[in-house]
């Protein structure tokens, strides 16, 4: 119950940020296409119920995913799709440059945010990441995975920095070295079994592929070592891979 | 090799030298004149301010519903989701759901008898789903109305803690998703919740199906 009022909370606060947002004056833009058609809807699926012709003037309200919202001269309100407002000028006849994130936000990125999935020494592993860039090879992450396995379930908490070799490639190969801590705690139908935390390091190469707009898809292997209070430390194989967010 | 970066070096050297000697000698001869320019423009500049367009690309709400927990009853289920729309086919869903089960009907006919307590009765759930909209369009209600609607098919990996353990669980399942407005929907959605469990002696796959109803806000 707790994560659900964080969550709402959360909300709270995004849709406080949007309204702030909303408040400047919509961006104008003139046709320059024969015409432009009006969907009711931000999508595929939708019909068209209007067309604006050349020349008339188009207010932007908003935005979701590769559709705007305009609003025309005449007062109707629909959504248009990007293409459509490519050939479109600004109010001082300069051609419209539509907002759009591409790759050269990616090469800008300073935040990331992912999830991952995978294998962890046979356990099955979902893994969350936050990363910061620091320069462009370089980042520093900070990872949090919950593996869950037959006979026991860990939690990994880990610090890694990470270097990307070719930054400015839509597809590159990085390597990793990290370190943090690992509980584990046995699955509950197992009897006379105790909790316990250790520490390790591991080394890891993997691949990152920008996809679209904010998304990236990433896969890794990386090769733990528990140092255990036993005897011998253990070593531990991950694979995984999933998609990343970043802004 | 050396002698050439020299060469260039004091090639340019000269040349940003020159010209910037070059512009100070006009601006003075221009001083020295005095003559008012031929043509006067007047053109006017218009001051464009690019206001910055309100993306509306996540969707956050609450929902609520049933979930049947094999062997344990079907129980209501509140939770909350954090989507963000990819593109206008594909979006990525975030959500967390819990519910308190009941007893089996095993521990209601031995009468005293407990599998589990208090506390491992509760059943959480968080997910991360990938989401794809199979059927956008309208759908009609009366003769005069038009909803915006889309029929997704979602799935994804996730966790589950229940009867003192984390599990890892799939789902897969089907939503609706009403938008009387543009910032606004309402979900009706239908999911599996899959996990082996080892609690009744051996291990099986479980399934647990949800249905719930939902609202969430654009943003």
């Amino acid at each position: 119950m707790r994560l659900v009022l964080l969550v709402l909370s959360l909300c709270q606060l995004f849709v406080a940020a949007a309204a702030v947002g909303a408040e400047r004056a919509p961006q104008e833009v003139v046709i320059d296409d024969p015409y432009i058609e009006l969907h009711t809807g931000p999508g595929r699926g939708y019909p068209v119920f209007f067309v604006a012709e050349r020349g008339e003037h188009v207010a932007l309200l908003k935005r979701r995913t590769e559709w705007f919202k305009v609003k025309i001269e005449r007062g109707e309100e629909g959504w248009v799709h990007r293409e459509q407002l490519r050939t479109t000028l600004n109010l001082d006849g300069e051609p419209f440059d539509v907002p759009d994130v591409g790759f050269g936000e990616y090469a800008d990125r300073r935040w990331e945010v992912g999830a991952l999935y995978g294998d962890f020494g046979g356990a099955n592993v979902i893994a969350l990441y936050g990363a910061r860039s620091l320069t462009p090879n370089l980042s520093g992450e900070v990872w949090v995975s919950e593996v869950l396995g037959r006979f026991s379930d860990s939690t990994v908490a880990t610090l890694n920095i990470v270097h990307l070799m070719y930054p400015d490639w839509r597809a590159s190969p990085y390597f990793t070295l990290g370190a943090g801590v690992i509980k584990t705690s046995p699955k509950a139908t197992l009897v006379a079994t105790v909790d316990r935390e250790d520490s390790l390091a591991q080394a890891g190469v993997g691949v990152r592929t920008y996809l679209t707009r904010r998304f990236v898809f990433r896969a890794e292997y990386k090769a733990h070592v528990v140092f255990t209070s036993r005897d011998d430390n253990e070593e531990v194989r991950e694979w995984k891979a999933g998609f990343s967010f970043f802004f | 090799m050396e002698s050439r970066f020299l060469v260039l070096f004091l090639a340019l050297t000269f040349a940003v030298g020159g010209l910037s000697g070059c512009g100070r000698d006009r601006l003075v001869r221009a001083e020295d004149g005095a003559q008012p320019p031929v043509i006067e423009p007047d053109v006017e500049r218009r001051e464009i301010q690019t206001a910055k367009i309100d993306t509306e690309d996540f969707e956050v709400g609450v929902f609520l519903g049933q979930l049947s927990v094999e062997d344990f009853g079907v129980n209501n289920v509140a939770g909350a989701r954090l989507a963000y729309h990819i593109t206008e086919s594909y979006f990525v869903e975030l959500a967390a759901g819990q519910t308190e089960t009941e007893l089996t009907s095993f521990e209601r006919l031995s009468g005293a008898a407990q599998l589990l307590t208090d506390s491992e009765r509760d059943y959480t759930y968080y997910n991360v789903s990938l989401g794809y909209n199979i059927f956008p369009g309208e759908s009609f209600i009366g003769k005069n109305r038009a909803l915006n609607t889309t029929t997704y098919l979602i799935g994804g990996v996730g966790k589950t803690t229940f009867a003192g353990d984390d599990r890892f669980t799939l789902n897969v399942g089907l939503g609706i998703r009403i938008m009387p407005l543009d910032w606004l929907a309402v979900h009706a959605d239908f999911r599996d919740h899959i996990f082996d469990i080892d609690l009744l002696g051996k291990e099986k796959t479980s399934h647990n199906m949800e249905a719930h109803l939902g609202v969430t806000f654009f943003f």
